[in-house]
């Protein structure tokens, strides 16, 4: 693999990944990673959606007029959507249930969108094939990452698996019913945001301006 | 388009050639999911099958794994007319299609607006409920609802105790309430509440409602009050409703009344 192609597949796992670096995909992250099977299904529809999308585009990059480029985007995007959605009801039924709304968001997602028209309309189709399929794993990691979290603290299981057993089973874990909230995947990417520019400290954003003590007197 | 030379820039950039290009990218997406969708359709209508069936033996209490196909076998679907509460012979309870019968002229009859509280427009004449036998005769009767709640049809089964008036389950396979709010008609912990209440009072009036919020048991109408939830509360109302139509006079009323005054019979 050349070291463009390594760097479009691995970059965004990382070091610039949509959901810790740009913070994209939020609305998706919070819904769906309560237990870890749908976010399981939830992580292949999205990397499907953007690898296809970005290669789609970056197909006809060359004939596309830009007047029309974005809801020409938009329209390969939905369709793939679509596609994907109807192939979870008819190969995932309980899971697409389970999903309802948030396969067919993947149309707003914002990762999507961005990588088509940020990076698709300006690549060849296999480079941009690969930055589709990275991004979708960055973003698969952090789901991942949050909701073995919710389920592990929140139910005591991953998978549906016991892995802490409850009090009310007959174990020892008490379960923190607010893993299962929203909020708390709020507070799980944080965290992760927290980690990753700690080890990375150049994803760090420079403040864009500081608050800072005016004295009366300068303040006249 | 940062790419392409200046010559081939500007020849992208016509009308007609805009026009060309959105018509074929058009073209080429919705065959795409024309295609896909027509492909995938026996399938999902399998699912759909299975999904019915599934929730069925939920509610009859006979879901813990296994074929579901095998364990539906057990369960005796049988059509009834709902004006007398009759059973009615020689209509396939398989084949008996209630949606598409309410659309008919002749198999179907509109519900009157004073008592279309749960807004169906039209039902079937016939219905399709379906047994749980046990050791003494029956156990359950499942009973089809359908009704309006916030944005959506709910369609649903309930579950009675052979005596026709206490809440066995109730579940609700199909609807499209807001997700994290009304949803939770479709949700088991909610589903749950509905054990041992009971549809009608002494005096045979129907008082089961879904209350807005908690319900204390020191309530005096606990037994026909379930929880609502709080920011759904037009979804619980849509229940309510939902159930006051067809366990009313114009639902399954003349059905429960034959079957507590005969015992379920044949």
């Amino acid at each position: 693999m050349s070291s463009a192609a390594k760097r479009a597949l691995l970059d965004p796992v990382v070091d610039s990944n949509p959901v810790t670096l740009h913070v994209l995909g939020i609305c998706s992250a919070l819904a769906v990673t309560t237990s870890l099977l749908p976010s399981l299904y939830m992580c292949l529809a999205l990397t499907v959606v953007a690898a296809s999308a970005n290669a789609a585009v970056s197909t006809i990059r060359h004939v596309l007029p830009s007047s029309i480029r974005i809801i020409v985007q938009m329209t390969i995007i939905a369709s793939l959507v679509i596609v994907v959605d109807e192939s979870l009801k008819a190969f995932a039924f309980e899971t697409s249930r389970e999903l309802s709304v948030f396969v067919g968001l993947i149309i707003t997602n914002c990762i999507v969108l961005g990588r088509t028209e940020g990076f698709a309309s300006k690549n060849p189709v296999g480079l941009s094939f690969l930055d589709g399929l990275g991004n979708g794993l960055g973003y698969s990691v952090i789901l991942i990452l949050v909701a073995s979290t919710r389920e592990l603290l929140g139910a005591g299981t991953l998978l549906g698996y016991t892995i802490f057993p409850k009090i009310a089973d007959g174990g020892w874990y008490n379960p923190n019913g607010m893993m299962l909230l929203p909020p708390s995947a709020f507070f799980v990417i944080g965290l992760i945001i927290w980690a990753v520019r700690s080890w990375k400290a150049e994803q760090v954003e420079k403040p864009e301006f500081r608050i800072h003590e005016v004295h009366r007197t300068e303040a006249l | 388009m940062p790419e392409p030379d200046q010559s081939s820039g500007s020849k992208t950039e016509t009308v007609a050639r805009t026009l060309l290009v959105a018509l074929l990218v058009s073209l080429v997406c919705s065959s795409f999911v024309a295609s896909a969708a027509v492909l995938l359709q026996p399938r999902q209508a399998a699912n759909a099958v299975l999904d019915v069936r599934r929730n069925i033996l939920r509610v009859a209490g006979l879901y813990g794994g296994g074929d579901v196909d095998e364990l539906y076998g057990s369960i005796e679907p049988r059509i009834i007319e709902l004006e007398t509460g009759a059973y009615v012979q020689g209509v396939d309870p398989e084949a008996f299609d209630p949606i598409e019968a309410a659309k008919d002229s002749a198999q179907g009859v509109e519900v009157p607006a004073e008592i279309d509280v749960a807004r169906i427009g039209r039902r079937a004449k016939l219905a399709r409920v379906y047994l749980v036998r046990g050791d003494a005769g029956i156990d359950r009767i499942i009973l089809p609802v359908s009704g309006y709640g916030l944005w959506s049809t709910m369609y649903g089964f309930l579950a009675l105790e052979a005596d026709g008036n206490t809440i066995a389950d109730i579940t609700f396979y199909e609807h499209g309430e807001t997700p994290g709010l009304g949803d939770f008609v479709g949700k088991p912990a909610w589903q749950a509440r509905w054990h041992e209440k009971r549809l009608f009072d002494e005096s045979g009036r129907l008082q089961i409602q879904v209350a807005k919020g908690h319900v204390s048991p020191d309530d005096p109408m606990a037994d026909y009050r379930v929880d609502g939830v709080s920011g759904a509360t037009l979804t619980g109302n849509g229940v309510t409703n939902l159930l006051e139509y067809w366990l009313g006079d114009h639902g399954y009323g003349p059905y429960l009344q034959r079957i507590r005054e005969e015992g379920g019979g044949t």
